[in-house]
């Protein structure tokens, strides 16, 4: 499996994890949306030194080739599935809303 | 020769991030049970990922640029700390979003 199919399987795991197991349904709502961006931004940086600077290097074999920030486009898929899953799990664990 | 980078990059994403909560006091550190049974699964999840992609070569590691603490399967100790840190940023920053419109919306 090429890190193109796996970040789009992660990232389909992780919104079936917010909609369907953990029914946290955070993608709906605006707070994600908003700490999501905010989130994206230090990805984007803390992402671009990483690949940049090939401290992280690719097999072009297994990647689109488009690059945002010099990261693969694929590592945007792959840190929303991160971040989504996270947040995602914490809401599940919190206090139930009222 | 080992290096910063990757250490230096993971020290600046907690950096820009733990300010959150003592100042907006999101009590997010807090919550350290909630936070640890959050983050230790997702972790493991995404480490399990990596592992997979390492040993199936789609990204390897600049030995130059991390500490040279490197944990069975090839990954550095940073790799492994990024799985800890990105998630608990993600999560101080939900929280701050949280508390900032809830203090908007009490106003």
């Amino acid at each position: 499996m090429s890190y193109t199919v796996a970040a789009g399987v992660g990232l389909v795991a992780a919104l079936v994890l917010d909609l369907v197991v953990l029914r946290t349904r955070l993608v709906l709502g605006r707070v994600f949306w908003l700490s999501y961006v905010i989130v994206l931004c230090f990805q984007l940086l803390a992402n671009g030194v990483l690949t940049g600077r090939g401290v992280v290097r690719y097999d072009p074999g297994t990647i689109l080739g488009l690059r945002v920030f010099h990261a693969p486009v694929e590592d945007l898929a792959f840190g929303f599935a991160l971040v989504l899953a996270t947040l995602a799990t914490w809401v599940r664990l919190g206090p139930r809303p009222t | 020769m080992p290096g910063l980078t990757y250490a230096a990059v993971l020290g600046g994403c907690l950096v820009s991030a733990v300010w959150l909560e003592p100042v907006l006091r999101v009590g997010v550190l807090r919550q350290w049970r909630r936070l640890l049974l959050t983050l230790v699964p997702v972790a493991a999840v995404f480490i399990a990922w990596d592992l997979a992609a390492v040993a199936a070569g789609q990204w390897s590691f600049d030995p130059g640029q991390v500490l040279g603490v490197w944990l069975p399967g090839g990954l550095p100790l940073e790799e492994v700390l990024f799985f800890l840190a990105v998630p608990l940023c993600a999560v101080l920053g939900f929280e701050a979003v949280r508390t900032v419109l809830a203090r908007g919306r009490r106003r």
